[in-house]
């Protein structure tokens, strides 16, 4: 095996890790069981999304609602908010200066605000004109579906913030590391999510 | 530094295709060829295609023996997520029909 050090999906510790690599594995395993979990919640609003989205109720349609360039901007968004933390891990692992694993944190949080107000700006447009929750099927689980993600983006904003507390209070002690790893994970997650609800919600809706 | 010229180049080439990805799906919504049902499957397999790229590069999931736990865990939550989505379209849509 070439990189024995790199030795768990995910787990970027790098080789002067102080903890035991049983230790660090089981703690990453269990946090992808709790993602895993979150997609089965995910899949089954996707479902309910699938049979809801005939029914507008003679209401607001998909067509009527979704533009495509918000969607595409918000896409981009969140495409290069995941870059951009897979550099602050590798700035984790090898040691960069703290500088650097702190701008492109900074980075990835300024995106990830950035994604969860033009979100807002989305809802509060279609609010605006009578698309609200309790309209329709349609309208119900559209909310349902697009806000959870919106609130797991919105915990993980927060979460990060902890982090950079927690890197300045306690330096990257292997506790701090793979705690950032798992929001790693977690944000990661979050972007393949979107990728499932910008092609089935908003690209589906706006096929003509 | 040769792990990390790697690793660098497995996120860059991780971000290059997701781009280009998502640029062919809402190129395709947005100036169909084909017919809407065809289009739909378009963006369906470009999207599952974009999934695996960003669970290779970003995720770090791939066949090697050391993340083989963390492979098995996702295929079989598939498995589970398709048995519970695909029965949950399955028997509402019939529902559905039944009522119209």
């Amino acid at each position: 095996m070439s990189e024995p050090e790199l030795a768990h999906a995910g787990l970027n510790l790098g080789p002067s890790a102080e903890l035991t690599r049983d230790g660090a594995e089981n703690a990453i395993f269990g946090f992808w069981i709790f993602l895993m979990s979150d997609a089965v919640i995910f899949a089954l609003l996707f479902a309910t999304y699938g049979t809801m989205v005939a029914g507008t109720a003679g209401g607001p349609t998909p067509a009527s609602e979704f533009k495509l360039l918000p969607a595409f901007v918000e896409t981009l968004l969140l495409l290069t908010s995941s870059a951009t933390f897979g550099r602050a891990s590798i700035a984790m692992k090898y040691a960069e200066p703290r500088r650097t694993l702190f701008g492109w944190l900074g980075a990835t949080l300024g995106l990830g605000l950035t994604f969860l107000a033009l979100e807002a700006n989305d809802y509060a447009t279609m609010v605006a004109h009578g698309a609200v929750p309790s309209r329709s099927g349609f309208l119900s689980a559209f909310y349902a579906l697009t806000g959870l993600h919106g609130l797991h983006v919105a915990v993980a904003c927060f979460w990060l913030v902890v982090m950079v507390g927690q890197v300045l209070a306690y330096g990257l002690d292997a506790r701090v590391k793979i705690n950032l790893l798992r929001l790693g994970l977690f944000w990661h997650l979050l972007d393949i999510v979107w990728i499932a609800i910008f092609s089935v919600v908003y690209l589906q809706g706006a096929i003509r | 530094m040769n792990d990390r010229r790697q690793e660098l180049t497995s996120y860059a080439i991780g971000y290059t295709l997701s781009l280009a990805l998502t640029v062919a799906a809402f190129a395709a919504v947005r100036w169909p060829s084909v017919g809407a049902r065809a289009t739909f499957g378009v963006v369906l397999v470009l999207g599952v295609i974009q999934m695996a790229v960003q669970f290779r590069c970003f995720l770090h999931v791939s066949l090697k023996r050391s993340s083989r736990h963390d492979l098995q865990l996702i295929l079989f939550s598939t498995l589970i997520i398709a048995l519970m989505v695909s029965g949950t379209l399955v028997i509402l849509f019939n529902l559905r029909e039944r009522m119209m």
